[in-house]
């Protein structure tokens, strides 16, 4: 192939590779350009995990009873929640690992803080089946397979059991991916900085990096084997989440389409939150030549075509519930998610999940922030409906009507899910101020790559990229016309 | 620019991998080893007593019997604690001035029960019944060790739940019969041994009660065993197929 031109404008503005450096590692290097917006949020999150704190606090010393769990819903906030938050991490690792496989250039802005969205969504995620065991602290032995005194194994047919490992194995390697892929930049931020005391801490977190080939040789092998292992995982922890529901009797979760449909959701509501928080980042830190319209317009594409997959499992749930000439499935899918007390659930989700994203077919809509930003909120509380449909609702009506009763959360299970949404906040604006929010390197990679391959443009001045988007979809970029 | 670490930080990042990998198994394993030895299950390290009463003593040279003391063992949950009164009975009659009973007599004259140390315990959250083992012949020595041989008491077995199921999940390894002592119940059989014991001595007891004896017997592998184990399950009626249950020790 002679030479490729690169049609999409993934780097707009006037760059070189120090405006590069500059314009990225100045976040860590600079902290005069964390003004009052980062003290707010970060003031903000700080407050949701107090009360987080507090909510975990009272929650030990008094019990699950603080909840407004109950028999038959044993399942409620807690496992909502978790669901939620696990589902949220999946965008990071799609566009970390699948998207890197694919060679999809665009990731390379990206994917740093939507891998650090992942792992802090995990950590939000873990919290809750540990505290819905009732003692945490004991939960070791519950939950890890390990010859002990009581000659006990967990029941390894669970699919309980699976989940786990599922996500246990998905937490490990999200943050060895993530860890792998900062080294090179730490390197970066090493050379770069005054202070002796970061030197130090960022020359212990670069291992050493000089840069020669075989560092780079041996980065590009791990960050692909990790690729690797990671991609499965995309697919696989949802499908095992999904499995605490389907492999059950329970009507309503006992569906067939659920591991996929869970998948897709996870994404669904993963690249919504990124977006979340993209939008006001890049705008709040001057990042709009290196995160461009071009990438916020493919993510919107993402939750255009994920939405779709979501719908399409949102009907075949109906399909199954009638197909399966179950009284107890039809009756729950008409009595408790058509109408009855929670249909407003039912209704706000279709709402939220089917009806807004489709505004994504508009292109000037997917171009429009403060559109973009409000389809994102209604796919996350969408999403969040979605598992409350699916858990709480399907639980409150069983196979014996003497055992129906309504589920009522407390205020502790929205305190502890508020606490959540604040710790996560706080993580990530800490994030943002420590360390290298986009891949420093990849750009400059790409940057690279659009111009051809031709170092010597870069280095000897800054090359003006014009945002092609602005103007039409498909036009060259002038410079790249330099053979492979 | 120069440099930040010195060429010496390569073999300490090394050290610290290696240790790391070295590191984590052996705490794991040091923890293990730990949790199962006789520093926390306090098998075979004796527990002081406010009277050093000796089981061998009263057992083994005196020969009474178990149940003088432990009166409940056949008809409770619980084995029963003697109170001062039982003691009495005899101490009121011999060695009325010895020093080491003094605590005794206290405990007499101003009504007050002595305290004695629990050896042998297992969590509330286990409800455990001695009338079942023993009406299944099962012999003391089996779990408490050879408390004719202890001078101050100590554990005989570590009574974690992997002991516990050791026989639960296959009693035909341990339940055992005396076929000389011909038409006794199980549970006669079980103090039949100590009164054989006292009688004639280790000599003329079954290969097996000689193990029980000693405290050593920790059930058998042995075909024939396994085979009558097996035959006294049926004669006994033990439900196997739900011994192993959550519930038969955790209501």
């Amino acid at each position: 192939m002679a030479s490729t031109p690169l049609n999409d404008t993934m780097i707009t503005g006037t760059q070189d590779y120090a405006s590069i450096d500059q314009s990225i590692s100045s976040l860590i290097t600079d902290q005069k350009r964390h003004t009052r917006p980062w003290f707010f949020m970060f003031a903000l999150g700080l407050m949701g995990t107090g009360l987080l704190a507090t909510s975990i606090t009272w929650l030990l010393y008094q019990g699950i009873g603080i909840w407004g769990n109950n028999i038959p819903t044993a399942w409620a906030f807690d496992i909502v929640n978790f669901v939620w938050w696990i589902g949220i991490g999946h965008a990071g690792t799609l566009i970390s690992a699948i998207l890197l496989l694919l060679r999809q250039p665009w990731r390379n802005s990206i994917n740093r803080f939507s891998e650090a969205m992942t792992i802090f969504a995990v950590m939000c995620a873990g919290m809750f089946p540990l505290l819905h065991t009732g003692r945490p602290w004991v939960a070791i032995y519950w939950l890890f397979p390990y010859p002990n005194i009581m000659a006990l194994w967990p029941q390894f047919r669970s699919p309980l059991m699976w989940d786990v490992f599922a996500v246990s194995t998905y937490f490990t390697v999200s943050l060895l991916f993530w860890f792998i892929g900062l080294v090179p930049d730490f390197a970066t931020l090493r050379d770069q900085s005054k202070n002796k005391f970061a030197r130090v801490l960022l020359a212990l977190a670069s291992l050493g990096w000089r840069g020669s080939n075989r560092h780079w040789h041996r980065y590009e092998q791990a960050y692909l084997i990790l690729a690797g292992l990671s991609t499965p995982l995309v697919l696989s922890v949802h499908s095992i989440v999904s499995f605490d529901f389907a492999s059950s009797v329970v009507p309503g979760w006992n569906v067939t389409v659920f591991p996929p449909y869970f998948v897709a959701g996870a994404v669904f509501a993963g690249f919504a939150m990124v977006l979340t928080f993209a939008i006001p980042i890049r705008k709040l830190y001057k990042l709009e030549d290196l995160i461009t319209m071009r990438h916020i317009d493919w993510m919107a594409k993402i939750i255009l075509a994920t939405g779709l997959i979501v719908a399409y499992g949102y009907t075949l749930e109906m399909f199954y519930a009638w197909y399966s000439a179950n009284p107890n499935e039809w009756d729950l899918t008409l009595l408790r998610r058509l109408s009855g007390p929670y249909s407003w659930a039912y209704y706000s989700l279709i709402v939220c999940n089917i009806v807004a994203p489709q505004v994504f077919w508009i292109p000037w809509c997917r171009k429009n922030l403060t559109i973009v930003m409000i389809v994102c909120q209604f796919v996350s509380v969408g999403m969040w409906l979605e598992r409350f449909v699916i858990i709480p609702m399907s639980l409150t009506a069983n196979y014996l009507p003497s055992a129906n009763r309504m589920y009522y959360p407390t205020f502790w299970d929205f305190g502890m899910f508020a606490g959540t949404i604040g710790f996560f906040i706080v993580l990530m604006f800490l994030f943002i101020r420590f360390m290298p929010v986009i891949n420093i390197f990849e750009v400059k990679d790409l940057l690279y790559k659009m111009l051809g391959h031709r170092d010597s443009l870069i280095a000897h001045s800054a090359i003006e990229i014009p945002d092609l988007l602005e103007n039409s979809d498909t036009v060259e970029i002038p410079l790249a016309g330099g053979a492979h | 620019m120069a440099q930040i670490f010195k060429p010496s930080a390569n073999s300490v990042a090394k050290l610290t991998l290696i240790s790391v990998v070295l590191g984590v198994p052996s705490l794991w394993l040091a923890i293990a080893g730990l949790s199962r030895s006789p520093a926390n299950t306090k098998v075979d390290v004796p527990l002081n007593q406010p009277v050093p009463f000796s089981h061998q003593h009263h057992v083994w040279e005196l020969g009474l019997d178990c149940r003088y003391c432990h009166t409940t063992v056949e008809k409770s949950s619980y084995a029963g604690l003697p109170s001062t009164e039982t003691c009495m009975s005899c101490h009121s009659q011999i060695w009325t001035n010895s020093p080491m009973l003094e605590p005794v007599r206290q405990s007499y004259e101003t009504n007050t029960p002595i305290q004695w140390n629990l050896v042998n315990k297992v969590p509330q959250f286990v409800f455990f019944n001695h009338s079942i083992h023993i009406a299944r012949g099962l012999n003391c020595n089996i779990c408490h060790g050879a408390v004719n041989n202890m001078q101050i008491t100590w554990k005989g077995n570590s009574f974690q739940m992997a002991w516990c199921l050791q026989c639960h999940r296959a009693p035909e390894r341990y339940l055992h019969e005396n076929k000389t002592a011909e038409g006794q119940t199980p549970r006669q059989q079980v103090f039949n041994m100590y009164w054989q014991l006292q009688e004639h001595g280790l000599k003329d007891l079954p290969e097996k009660e000689k193990q029980l004896a000693d405290g050593h017997f920790a059930g058998s592998d042995e075909a024939a065993d396994l085979e009558a184990g097996k035959e006294l399950i049926k004669k006994y009626g033990v439900h196997t197929q739900q011994l192993a249950d959550c519930s038969v020790c955790h209501h």
